[in-house]
């Protein structure tokens, strides 16, 4: 017996030692089987045997192994919370320091409290804490209970039926039958399922927010699949991996007694917590049970982190404690020398207990932890405890800001850290993704092109302006779901004219609009109950198609319908196939409209009321005659086009077709064509084929937004996807024909792949066809090398494949996502070996993910390019303001996108990252020798214009407004980087060089970067430039990203929540990130650092007090407070207000600081928590316990003045002082302010009144009876408390007074501009921002003539000039073509190998400053230096001779090349 | 219409996550924002500035009308202290005369104060060396005190009062003599109402019993002490045993290692009437408390009081300066503005 058992032993002795033989035939997954040996072993493997009887003894023994489902998720039992909740809280520092102190006055030598009263503070602070984390525990408890104890129907052996359980009671291998809409208790495998494909839906909102349901399916293979399970039956045994916290991995094999394997992954499992839909019945056994599940173990408690202010107040802190030591230091040596000085002990020096005697150095030593007690207030504990409170106050403003709340998806901000809201305000550069974050990630399908052939969709671009214009949200789009684009067009009447796009129109009227912070949701979404459909806003629906395209589509609709030879035969089947891929090749999921949560699994029997399939037949081949005969006079009545189409070939009427703006009309005219047989039969036929499929419209539900587009954009040309089950595919074709396609294997989408392919068979021509959609930069590659054909399809290919090619180009410099359709027809012998291979690499356990990826690409090959298609990712509302804004207060920008570089690059430009009057470099090598004499020379070239610029600007630092110098403008730099450049600075040591070079920048961009690579940008910047960095995302993919920096803020949109969950902040829209940033991040960053200093200063000043006072006492440790006294003075009298500072002070409003962007640099400067300000806050700190103590003590030397009496007004004035001063901090002052401030006082004079008058004993030996009273009927005490505040305030008053009054501060300018009213505030805004604008660098146009400049500058330049050199950027991907491919387009050859510098942009400036010369900054144009150095003609001459240009600059870069 | 009423049952279903709109949540509450402008910042450094000054000179004037003679008798009296040096002399009885002139009369109360340099009465160990139980006259074990070592005597006897501070108790005693032409008159001198009358009434308690000797049955005077706890003033029953105004006010430790207190008052009787006149006066002291072993020094101290309190200056200086330095920066502040405006409309020009 061959055995690989490592920890499973005990099994093994058991079996070979009492049933030896029944060993063997048992097929156990221990045993070895011939084949292979793997090793099991228990800590790698699960073994899981089934509850059902069959191998009981097994399954005991395991079950030992495996918890059962019981949850807890308490920290603490009844027993162990206390010790264990202590011992945690000790694992704090401050707490420990604590602990230190009570111990240490435990020590009578050293004892300067009562041993009971020092242990009071700590006391307090652990109870509270203690009470807090209990009543969490036990609402967890609570939960727990709840969660435990709900009911789930188990499958019972005794019984032998299904009977419910607690969740608790659920072990691993029991059967758990679940119903629909029901929660799975524990992980499970899915064994059966009612529905009769096998699949079983899931809802995982609950585990990851994604509310799009999943597809769970039976085993496959699992042979117990259509008959109702029995799981007395079941006597496989399960072996699959070990609990682990992924929850997209999952993967192991049934062995089944014949010691067959069936293998089975994540489309299998379901997980705990989700919820069971649109399924009758799932049966499942339960893999892991408990803490085990995946869900479980993905529950990750919140981040801690720690912000910049902490971290720089923990060195303070580290100062202080410095400071205690020195301090202490003094005390001891002074007590040594005043107690060495008498020859004999004197009276008042007591003897300890024994009446011994300590020897001076002793005394000293013991005065050193005397005083260490005595002045442990210099350790702002009460800090910790007041950052904490002060935080919360700070995330509940944040989160109740109602101008962070998204009305749309009912989302306030979420903050999910509670510690780093200053950070907000320090934030110095930003990461941002590109899709969902600075686009809405709502796709809309835009463009297409289909055999070389672009169909430019100028309607659709219409109706996106318009929605845009109204910002339209899916108020009741469920509404508009009863109307379906094809019916609609249908049933116009005939004499419909108007230009405008109909359906449009009616989403308008339909839509009923509310402003303002009305509540309002959409009502589709309250009917699903959980969540809206995925992905379906009417945007993103309502696709009208390209009048010219839809007319060839029902041309080849015709043909395909014939299948018979036909002209344009190539064309038409390419369109068909084109359509059929957009409809096939995806996951999405279809249901209907009506009922939201109903999968349309089953096609439905749609009788095409009374046309038969021969009708259809029969009219599209009058049709067809029709057309061919010229009598194509569909659209002859079509008001538009007029007579002008009958004289003209059909070529011609085609192009003529194209200038038909509107489709309603053509096609409206198409069925009013009724003197044409053949449009009106179609017409019939398309009405019978929409009135007979009421309700017509399906949602779709897919994984990813552009799916759902693509799916739409289909639906559009009447390629409606009816039906999708694993197994077959529905599609209804424009005739109406219900096509039925077997799928034989859906390869996902994945991102190394980037594409996704479909195996299908044809219905009709039993063809096996693959329909592939990816990427263009791969799928191009993929394509079928066209050699080998005829020269005649050779030539056509090449011609589809570059014009294809170009249109690509066109797509991505328009700011497009572009995808490549491609088909391959399989013949049925390929497709087995492959499906055999599949099978084989389905089955594999070791290596799964690589051989099926092997296979995938295998079958992903020669590929016949179909076409490809342009779909528009929106840019999010007030994004480019945003970034505008945030540039302007000095925030460096960074775009890290997986995207193309076109792609990004335009998105930038049309958010604002980009200027059109910026220096663009690009840098894209893969040569690190290259890469770095590519970066030296443009940091060379960089650094020439920056030090022309740089005193100027060290001037504006120290003095920005004063002076306004019309200086030049310099210009401004863009860097755009890819991912391998990325990857080749970071391999090969440029960091250094790359960052100075991005220090110059004011926009980096990082095009195709993966997720490692965006995290490791932002860890580069981070570490290395020492600054605080944001990132902003919306995908798993930037979940790296978020994690990496300082601050991680999610977007909670269309991607799933992996974002949000990493996030520290969950906003929903990028617009937020403006007040975010601007108004709370400055305000968390002032109040939290204004109040971590004046916690310094109160307790440094505080306890000096007592310092200063051991110089009178011997420095004896004596104090002159009462120490109740001393513990309210901090616990009450002084903690209000600087708490409440914290939460609510504004030192600005908000509106001011959203109207200067600019006075966020404070924040980013840490001007008010720095070094300087420390030092100076702690010397006023002594200045003002020196006065608080000397004033007083003059006032009493030599008098009959007792220590508690002199105690007291000390500690009156110092209070006094310490308010007054907060209150000079105080710039607002509300309600509550004025509360806590006059509260405190008045708290402590009645406190002090009361406590003076009822304690004769209570505080033994020393008591402070009626010493208050007697105060308070003494001239002199008041006359002190009047002096002292204001001696120990003057200087600080002094300072602020000029600082008032003369200061050129911009927060103190900004907060004057408070004070005026809103007009003239709005007005004095404005002003100042001109005088900026024209100091700075940066002038800001109007952003309509902005727009208008852009697009002048396509028009003008871009277009003609673009072409060749971004197709050799974008396309020039060395990695997968080599260098036969590069030989092919002599472009390639270097742009992969010098990098090349994108010259359009400077192109582009050129043009905009000579086309605005009238504009606001032409003026200061002319007058920069040197930064022109070769593209600086005339821009006129520039539009005319691109190529010219373009050559110039190339060769200008390749000389650099050579050079190096 | 249709579609409000279909909204609002639903929104009564699902509370919307809007935040709500109030002035407190968004941070909007009506705020007075004080701003240092020329006019604030000059009007208050003015204000402040003649408030000071007018009521620091007051101050002056007041503590300058306060009489004071203080009298260093440990250095006058230097056999006694020589006699004290050595404890084992605490038997003998020294007396020492201190003359002295007053050239002014002293009118209103006077006071007459001891004054005690270099005792360290506020060291810590020695501040709370005492039970304040055991003074309110509660049978209290004062073993749990923080007396140690002043506690018990060897064969626990403790001490009545207990602790260091009621050790080492003051116990000079001083009589004033007036020089009336050859005759001496000796001053009448008030030994109670010295202590603050909360001290006496509330917070020092005599043991309850039916005579002082039997409230303190048990108990032993401390152990520098010549005679018991109830026998510190035999004349008056209400100002023996813990009550004793001397005890009191010694008992409230002084907060500086040079202080003095309140020993007696001027009985404002016949001839005193008006205060002290002025003449030749003698201090008759009986010298009992040893000061010299840590270099300390004796004071007989006769003052006057005023509503500000006694002859210290320092806090009408106080006023007087800080009045004076605000004064001068609102005039330095005021010339810089002047300054600066010049300027400004000088560049504007």
């Amino acid at each position: 017996m061959a055995l690989s058992v490592d920890s499973a032993l005990y099994r093994w002795q058991r079996l070979g030692a009492h049933h030896p033989s029944q060993a063997l035939s048992e097929s156990t997954p221990l045993l070895s089987s011939v084949r292979d040996k793997p090793k099991f072993n228990l800590n790698k493997w699960r073994i899981v045997f089934p509850n059902n009887g069959r191998q009981q003894k097994d399954r005991d023994q395991a079950a030992r192994f495996y918890p059962g489902n019981r949850i807890q998720t308490t920290k603490y039992t009844w027993l162990t919370f206390l010790p264990k909740n202590l011992f945690e809280q000790f694992h704090r520092l401050a707490n420990l320091y604590f602990l230190f102190l009570v111990v240490l006055n435990w020590f009578p030598q050293v004892e300067v409290f009562h041993r009971e009263i020092t242990m009071l503070p700590l006391i307090v602070v652990l109870l509270a804490i203690t009470v807090k984390d209990a009543i969490e525990d036990y609402r967890k408890y609570q939960f727990d209970k709840t969660i435990n104890s709900s009911k789930t129907k188990v499958y019972d052996k005794e019984d032998h039926a299904y009977i419910e359980k607690r969740w608790k009671d659920v072990q691993v291998g029991d059967f758990v039958q679940l119903r629909c809409n029901e929660t799975i208790p524990a992980d499970i495998l899915l064994l059966y399922s009612s529905d009769q494909n096998g699949i079983c839906h899931l809802e995982t909102a609950n585990l990851d927010g994604e509310t799009n349901l999943k597809q769970r399916r039976v085993v496959t293979g699992f042979s117990g699949q259509n008959a109702p399970f029995e799981p007395e039956l079941f006597e496989n045994i399960l072996i699959c991996e070990t609990p682990n916290n992924d929850l997209n991995k999952f993967k192991g094999y049934m062995e089944q007694p014949n010691l067959e394997r069936i293998g089975f992954s994540t489309e299998s499992l379901l997980l705990r917590g989700c919820t069971i839909r649109n399924t009758e019945v799932a049966i499942g056994i339960v893999v892991y049970a408990g803490h085990e599940t995946k869900a479980m173990l993905n529950n990750n408690g919140p981040r801690y982190k720690r912000s910049k202010i902490e971290r720089r107040m923990n060195m303070d802190i580290f100062f202080c404690v410095g400071l205690l030591l020195a301090m202490c230091l003094v005390g001891a040596v002074g007590h040594g020398i005043w107690s060495g000085n008498f020859s004999e002990h004197p009276p008042y020096d007591v003897p300890d207990v024994n009446g011994n005697y300590l020897s001076p150095v002793v005394a000293g030593c013991y005065m050193f932890l005397t005083m260490i007690i005595l002045l442990q207030v210099l350790i702002p504990i009460s800090l910790y405890v007041s950052i904490e409170l002060v935080k919360l106050g700070q995330v509940f403003l944040i989160h109740n800001d109602i101008d962070l709340y998204d009305e749309e998806a009912d989302l306030p901000i979420q903050c999910r850290a509670l510690n780093i809201t200053e950070d907000l305000g320090q934030i110095q550069y930003i990461f941002s993704d590109k899709t969902g974050t600075l686009t809405e990630n709502k796709m809309v399908f835009r463009r297409c092109t289909v055999d070389g052939n672009e169909f430019s969709h100028q309607e659709n671009a219409r109706r996106l302006e318009t929605h845009k214009e109204l910002d339209l949200d899916d108020e009741d789009f469920a509404k508009l779901q009863h109307f379906t684009l094809p019916s609609m067009n249908i049933e116009q009447p005939a004499t419909y004219k108007q230009r405008t796009v109909r359906p449009l129109r009616r989403c308008q009227s339909a839509r009923a609009r509310f402003q303002g912070h009305a509540r309002q949701k959409s009502l589709g979404r309250r009917d699903s109950n959980q969540s809206q459909v995925a992905f379906s806003s009417t945007i993103e629906k309502d696709v009208a198609p390209d009048s010219r395209l839809l007319r060839r589509v029902r041309e080849a609709a015709l043909q395909t319908e014939n299948l018979s030879p036909f002209t344009h035969m190539k064309t038409a089947t390419s369109l068909t196939d084109f359509f059929l891929a957009l409809a096939i090749c995806n996951t999405v999921v279809v249901s209907t409209a009506t009922e939201p949560r109903q999968r349309v699994t089953v096609p439905p029997q749609i009788k095409p009321s009374g046309i038969t399939l021969e009708r259809i037949h029969q009219i599209f081949q009058r049709l067809k005659l029709a057309s061919l005969s010229q009598s194509f006079a569909s659209s002859q009545s079509s008001s538009d086009l007029g007579a002008s189409f009958s004289a003209k070939s059909p070529d011609e009427r085609l192009a003529a077709l194209d200038c038909c703006d509107n489709d309603d009309d053509c096609y409206g005219g198409n069925g009013k064509g009724s003197t044409d047989i053949g449009s009106a039969s179609l017409d019939e036929v398309f009405k019978s084929v929409s009135h007979s499929s009421l309700p017509p419209e399906f949602c779709y539900e897919a994984e990813s937004p552009d799916e759902a587009a693509l799916v739409y954009a289909a639906q559009a040309y009447s390629f409606t996807l009816v039906s999708r089950t694993p197994e077959q595919v529905t599609v209804r074709l424009p005739q109406g024909t219900l096509l039925t396609f077997d799928i034989l294997y859906t390869l996902g989408f994945d991102s190394v792949r980037k594409r996704m392919s479909v195996v299908v068979r044809h219905p009709i021509t039993k063809e096996i066809i693959v329909y592939t959609k990816g990427a263009d930069s791969v799928v191009m590659d993929l394509l079928e090398d066209p050699v080998k054909a005829d020269l005649n399809t050779q030539k056509r290919m090449r011609r589809i494949r570059d014009k294809t090619q170009k249109h690509l180009d066109y797509y991505a410099r328009d700011g497009l996502r572009t995808l490549c359709i491609a088909k391959k027809i399989l013949n049925e012998d390929d497709f087995q070996k492959w499906a055999n291979f599949r099978r084989e690499a389905e089955a594999a356990i070791d290596n799964r993910d690589e051989l099926l990826m092997e296979t995938a690409q295998h079958l992903e090959t020669k590929l016949t390019l179909l076409g490809a298609t342009g779909i528009e990712d929106r840019l999010q509302e007030g994004v480019p303001d945003t970034i505008a804004a945030l540039r302007e207060a000095g925030i460096q920008i960074w775009v890290l996108t997986g995207d193309k570089q076109e792609t990004a690059v335009n998105i930038a430009y049309s958010c604002k990252l980009l200027n059109q009057r910026d220096t663009v470099f690009t840098i894209n090598t893969e040569n690190k020798e290259t890469c770095e004499s590519l970066l030296n020379l443009t940091l060379e070239e960089v650094r020439k214009s920056y030090d022309v610029e740089k005193p100027r600007r060290k001037f504006f630092g120290i003095i920005p407004t004063s002076l306004s110098v019309s200086g030049a403008p310099s210009p401004e730099f863009g860097l755009v980087i890819d991912g391998r450049t990325l990857n080749v600075i970071f391999q090969g040591g440029l960091e250094k060089t790359f960052l100075a070079l991005t220090k110059h920048c004011r926009s980096v961009l990082c095009c195709r970067s993966t997720p490692l690579q965006k995290s490791m940008v932002v860890k580069l910047v981070r570490r290395q430039l020492k600054v605080m960095t944001l990132s902003i995302g919306d995908g798993a993919n930037d979940v790296s990203m978020i994690q990496a920096a300082d601050v991680g803020i999610g977007i909670s949109g269309q991607e799933g929540m992996q974002a949000v969950m990493a996030s520290d902040f969950a906003i929903s829209r990028f617009k937020h990130l403006k007040k975010l940033l601007l108004v709370h991040g400055h305000w968390c960053y002032a109040r939290l650092a204004k109040m971590v200093i004046y916690f310094f200063y109160k307790n440094v000043s505080y306890v000096n007090l007592l310092f200063w006072y051991q110089f009178f006492c011997g420095f004896s440790g004596a104090t002159m407070i009462d120490y109740w006294q001393m513990i309210f003075f901090n616990l009450f009298f002084t903690s209000m207000p600087p708490i409440l500072f914290g939460i609510l002070d504004r030192d600005i409003s908000a509106e001011t600081l959203l109207g200067l962007p600019e006075l966020y640099k404070n924040g980013q400067n840490s001007e008010i928590y720095k070094l300087s300000t420390f030092i100076v806050t702690m010397l006023d700190a002594f200045y003002q316990s020196l006065v608080c103590f000397f004033v007083p003590y003059l006032t009493y030397k030599g008098s009959d003045i007792d220590v508690f009496t002199f105690g007291t007004p000390i500690n009156t004035i110092s209070l006094l002082t310490i308010l007054l001063h907060q209150a000079l901090e105080m710039k607002t002052w509300t309600v509550f302010h004025w509360v806590t401030m006059i509260g405190s006082v008045v708290l402590y004079f009645i406190f002090s009144v009361v406590y003076n008058a009822v304690c004769v004993v209570c505080n033994p030996p020393t008591t402070p009876y009626w010493i208050m009273e007697r105060h308070l009927s003494d001239p002199t005490f008041y006359l002190l408390c009047l002096i002292t505040p204001v001696i120990a305030l003057l200087p600080r008053y002094f300072i602020f007074a000029l600082r008032g009054t003369f200061g050129a501060s911009l927060i103190l300018k900004a907060q004057q501009l408070d004070k005026l009213p809103k007009e003239q505030q709005d007005i004095e805004i404005q002003k100042w921002r001109s005088r900026k604008q024209t100091t700075s660098d940066e002038p800001i146009a109007s952003p309509a003539s902005n727009d208008d400049l852009d697009r002048t500058i396509n028009h003008l330049c871009v277009s003609p000039f673009l072409h060749p050199a971004s197709a050799a950027v974008s396309h020039g991907d060395p990695d997968s073509q080599g260098p036969s491919t590069s030989e092919m387009n002599p472009l390639r050859k270097w742009t992969p190998e010098e990098g090349n510098y994108f010259f359009n942009r400077w192109a582009q400036e050129e043009s905009t400053a000579t086309d605005s010369s009238a504009g606001p900054f032409s003026g200061h144009y002319p007058l920069v230096p040197n930064r022109v150095a070769s593209p600086g003609q005339d821009a006129s001459k520039l539009t005319r001779d691109n190529a010219k240009k373009f050559n110039h600059g190339s060769h200008r870069r390749s000389v650099s090349a050579v050079t190096l | 219409k249709n579609m409000k009423s279909k909204k609002s049952p639903e929104a009564q279903t699902r509370p919307s996550r809007c935040p709500d709109n109030s002035a407190f949540k968004q941070q909007k509450l009506p705020a007075w924002k004080p701003q240092l402008t020329i006019t604030t910042v000059l009007s208050s450094f003015f204000v402040t500035g003649a408030f000071c000054l007018s009521a620091g000179i007051c101050l002056i004037l007041s503590a300058n009308s306060v009489r004071e003679i203080q009298i260093n008798y440990s250095d006058k009296c230097s056999d006694c202290s020589k006699l004290r040096e050595n404890s084992s002399n605490w038997n003998n009885d020294c007396y020492c005369s201190v003359d002295f002139m007053l050239k002014e009369d002293m009118l209103g109360d006077v006071f007459m104060y001891y004054g005690l340099q270099n005792f360290y009465q506020n060291h810590r160990r020695y501040v709370i060396s005492r039970s304040d139980a055991q003074l309110l006259g509660r049978d209290v074990d004062i073993q749990k005190s923080y007396c140690a070592p002043f506690t018990t005597y060897r064969n626990g006897t403790p001490m009545a009062p207990c602790g260091a501070i009621a050790n080492s108790i003051f116990n000079d005693t001083i009589d004033l003599f007036y020089n009336l032409k050859s005759s001496v008159i000796q001053v009448p001198l008030l030994k109670t109402g010295n202590s603050w009358w909360t001290d006496k009434n509330v917070k020092f308690r005599n043991p309850k019993s039916h005579n002082l000797s039997s409230a303190f049955a048990g108990t032993a005077r401390p152990p520098y002490w010549q005679k018991p706890v109830y026998l510190l003033d035999e004349e008056d029953e209400r100002n023996n045993g813990y009550i004793n105004d001397e005890l009191i006010v010694w008992m409230r430790v002084s907060a500086f290692s040079t202080f003095r207190n309140l020993y007696r008052r001027v009985s404002r009787t016949r001839q005193f009437a008006d205060g002290l006149p002025a003449g030749n006066y003698t201090f008759r002291i009986s010298y009992n408390f040893p000061v010299s072993k840590f270099k300390g020094k004796k004071h007989v101290i006769l003052s006057t009081m005023v509503w500000s309190g006694g002859s210290n200056p320092f806090l009408g200086i106080a006023y007087t300066v800080c009045g004076a330095a605000a004064t001068l920066t609102g005039f330095v502040i005021t010339a810089i503005h002047l300054n600066l405006r010049k300027k400004k409309t000088y560049l504007q020009k």
